[in-house]
């Protein structure tokens, strides 16, 4: 199932990287007897070091259970998760304390991995450099834009100094320009710390302009259905022809899974 | 590569033009808007009660105008027994709401700790809140005899319960992204509590505290009243004595002082941190 043009440029050549994240047959079930939700059903999937997959899949694929499971949220009614090394995630929302500052948001993520007081004020502000919110560290939440408090919540997740980073629909909420700058910020972020990303989407353009490897959920209950691999060299843009070659490609291996669900 | 140059620009630039802007009103207009519907309404309410006075439904010694109660109240006040009366009062006040306080913390946080103890200790609580701290008095007295102790007792009864439920309704309205968002951080069991689950019920806590308050002030003049000890002369024991003397005129200018501090402790204390939170949190219009 594999796809589309030459070259790759993602950030690990394919085969040589470690699995840092392993999930095998995992299952979950909500609730007992005729009216269990089985949500997921024996997911499996790898990542490698280094590698930024995206999951994509319609409504009521599990893609935020599957990534509460990851993070330890939950644990799986049946089947293996294995991790190697810290999980981040970050949220559709921001999820910003309002009775932290900025700046006091991230440092309760240090605070909370055990960075001793003196290190954590130097460590803050490198951060916010790092997502181009230098000097903002005083302003409280509420007082920044959609897309600062989501490049906040990007500080604080890289504050945790995870090996994962787990994100759902992080920028869902956002508009389109916004967006397509955050994708360039997490790209390059990306790119420059070498961290392993699994990014669960529903748009299928955003997946491919950011992923080494697309997998398709199905839905009710979710199970991993087609894994693409993006061969597109990047930086990439969202409107490239190429993106949308192997968007439309992917979104009709969807429209095949949710008109399954048509005639049930 | 040049485009890393050209995106941090473009991302602060659109920084720039996102950040919200909020309207600059000067801070005496703001207080103007804030004080001129109360002066208006005492203005109306003082308006309403010399009306009545002048109907001649009751005879001005029974009833006096706010004129003659106001005159009262100056004259009171400068002759420094009311002063004196007033430090009794506030030093009760502030020791039952202290002690309420502490028992309404302890309370609470003891209750969140666990889900059954919420859903039976809980609704007990709130249970205990609609008893009428009037109605405890007796039973403190035998315990107490007249002493302050009994009203301290009261007070605790009334004040603690509101405070523990502030306390209680906070944890248990935090909304479910917050926990997790801890969670993920890492925070567990007593770091949850102490840095998400505490600060997070903190606008329900101070509206427990502000409710604590009336209870607290309630049970203190009902004490006063009642419980009346020999060479503490206090505001609750001046309305009773007014009354002996069919001193109408003082008996509503003490009536006037204990409106007064009730009001101003709510406004001034709770009122102002109620706001604080609020503002910092970003739960009010910046221009209001």
């Amino acid at each position: 199932m594999t796809s589309v043009s030459s070259t790759r440029s993602g950030a690990v050549p394919e085969g040589t990287a470690p699995t840092v994240l392993q999930v095998d047959g995992v299952s979950k079930v909500f609730g007992h007897g005729p009216a269990a939700v089985h949500a997921l059903d024996r997911v499996s999937l790898d990542l490698r070091q280094g590698e930024f997959v995206c999951l994509v899949g319609a409504s009521g694929c599990g893609k935020s259970t599957l990534l509460h499971l990851l993070a330890g949220l939950d644990s799986p009614t049946s089947g293996k998760i294995h991790v190697e090394g810290r999980t981040a995630l970050m949220f559709q929302e921001a999820a910003l304390f309002p009775w932290l500052t900025v700046g006091g948001n991230v440092s309760l993520a240090l605070r909370l991995r055990g960075v001793p007081r003196q290190e954590r004020r130097p460590m803050v502000s490198s951060l916010l450099e790092m997502v181009h919110l230098e000097g903002l560290g005083a302003r409280r939440p509420h007082e920044l834009s959609g897309g600062m408090r989501q490049r906040v919540a990007l500080a604080r997740a890289l504050g945790q100094d995870a090996d994962v980073l787990l994100m759902d629909e992080p920028f869902g909420s956002l508009d389109a320009m916004t967006r397509d700058l955050l994708h360039a910020e997490l790209e390059r972020l990306w790119t420059d710390r070498g961290f392993t990303v699994l990014f669960v989407t529903h748009n299928v353009r955003e997946a491919v302009r950011l992923a080494d490897r697309v997998l398709v959920l199905t839905s009710r209950p979710g199970r991993v259905a087609a894994s693409f691999d993006v061969h597109i060299p990047r930086p990439r843009r969202i409107e490239t022809p190429a993106v949308s070659a192997l968007a439309g490609e992917i979104t009709d291996q969807l429209s095949v899974e949710v008109r399954r669900h048509g005639h049930a | 590569m040049a485009t890393r140059r050209t995106l941090a620009e473009e991302v602060t630039g659109l920084d720039a033009l996102e950040m919200p802007v909020a309207p600059r009103v000067s801070r005496a207009a703001r207080l103007w808007a804030g004080v001129w519907p109360k002066v208006l309404a005492t203005v109306l309410a003082l308006g309403l009660w010399q009306l009545v006075v002048w109907s001649g439904w009751r005879p001005d010694y029974v009833l006096p105008g706010p004129l003659a109660v106001f005159r009262e109240l100056w004259d009171r006040l400068y002759d420094g027994k009311l002063v004196g009366a007033v430090g009794i009062t506030m030093r009760r006040a502030f020791m039952g709401f202290g002690l309420a306080l502490l028992v309404g913390v302890a309370l609470g946080s003891l209750v969140t700790r666990s889900k059954i103890m919420r859903s039976g200790v809980g609704s007990m609580i709130s249970g205990l809140q609609t008893m009428p701290s009037i109605a405890w008095f007796p039973l403190a007295i035998l315990f107490f005899k007249r002493s302050e102790a009994a009203i301290m007792f009261v007070m605790v009864l009334g004040a603690a319960p509101a405070i523990a439920n502030g306390l209680i309704a906070g944890t248990d309205h935090i909304p479910p992204l917050m926990l997790r968002a801890g969670r993920v951080l890492g925070a567990r069991d007593l770091s949850l509590f102490r840095h998400v689950i505490l600060p997070a019920s903190l606008p329900s806590f101070v509206a427990g505290l502000k409710q604590g308050w009336a209870f607290a002030w309630r049970s203190l003049m009902a004490g006063e009243l009642l419980v009346i000890i020999a060479n503490k002369h206090s505001i609750g024991e001046q309305l009773q004595v007014a009354r002996e003397l069919a001193d109408a005129e003082w008996l509503m200018a003490t009536m006037l002082v204990i409106l007064f501090i009730g009001i101003a402790v709510d406004a001034l204390v709770f009122g102002n941190l109620d706001r604080a939170i609020r503002r910092r949190w970003g739960l009010v219009d910046p221009a209001s």
